[in-house]
């Protein structure tokens, strides 16, 4: 019986690992491939999001019922916390600089005018 | 009044997790690292703040599925446009409203968006996002309305 079960865990950690390191790889192909900054911030979110956590999922298959699967999941779940706010803080640096990217097919930017670091802080922030 | 003690025990609950150790010594000293944490977080301001109120949290599993499913989705889309041989891109910068009053709320719309690739939010202000799209499919109104509405819903409590 325990032959079969493991046999199972194997083959659905092998799935995610495999599934992981092909996000993995499409997202480092698209570091190269697109052409500017913001583009490739959407590259590095898939190694972010399905890349990390399928690999997750994978050691979770592995490790089984154990305290080393509560700290992979709660890994996961902080991975899907932090990985957003730093690509925001990236792109809202990068905008608030004056990076554009080289070809807009819309732009409706106009009133987000970053005037000053400080200034753009008190205006994101809601009253209290 | 709830409020630390609820605090106090999702300190000690991931204490518990994190360590695994059930001896008197380092569950003391366990005890103390969490009390430090709450007098930290006290004297922040964090424990007053009205944003977040726990039966919002009944919600949020609920929310995770669905984001989860939403992900995958856009991760797809992403890869293919990454994978085929003339990507097209049809970069843009639009304005994405937000119906959050709180700031629970806002950051759960404004991460849940720039957690899917293909989106990022670049700027918020009142009631609206300034959002990055890498193509137009990404940038469809529809599939932001969707999420508002359930963000909302999420932070509300009610459907």
């Amino acid at each position: 019986m325990t032959g079969w079960l493991e046999l199972i865990r194997d083959i659905a950690s092998g799935i995610a690992f495999a599934g992981g390191s092909v996000f993995i790889l499409i997202g480092a192909l698209g570091l190269l491939r697109l052409p500017d900054f913001w583009a490739r911030l959407h590259a590095a979110g898939i190694i972010d999001t399905l890349g990390a956590e399928l690999m997750l999922v994978g050691m979770m298959f592995q490790a089984g019922w154990s305290q080393a699967t509560v700290k992979l999941a709660l890994l996961g779940l902080f991975i899907a916390i932090t990985g957003p706010t730093a690509t925001h803080a990236l792109a809202n640096a990068a905008f608030v600089t004056g990076l554009r990217p080289a070809r807009l097919a819309k732009d409706e930017s106009h009133s987000f005018i970053p005037v000053s670091s400080t200034g753009a802080e008190t205006q994101g922030r809601d009253e209290r | 009044m709830a409020r630390p003690l609820i605090f106090l025990l999702v300190l000690a609950s991931l204490w518990l997790a994190l360590s695994g150790l059930f001896m008197t010594m380092p569950l003391i000293l366990g005890l103390f690292s969490c009390l430090a944490c709450l007098l930290v977080s006290y004297r922040m301001g964090l424990l007053d703040d009205r944003d977040t109120q726990i039966p919002n949290m009944i919600r949020i599993p609920a929310y995770s599925g669905w984001i989860a499913l939403e992900v995958i989705k856009a991760n797809i889309a992403i890869a293919k446009v990454i994978l085929s041989r003339r990507p097209q891109i049809a970069q843009q910068f639009i304005r994405v409203p937000s119906s959050q009053k709180s700031g629970f709320g806002k950051a759960l719309f404004a991460n849940s968006i720039t957690l899917t690739p293909g989106t990022v939010t670049v700027e918020t202000a009142n009631g609206v996002f300034l959002v990055h799209a890498l193509t137009h499919d990404a940038a469809s109104p529809e599939a932001f309305a969707a999420m508002d509405r359930l963000v909302t819903a999420t932070e509300t409590g009610q459907t």
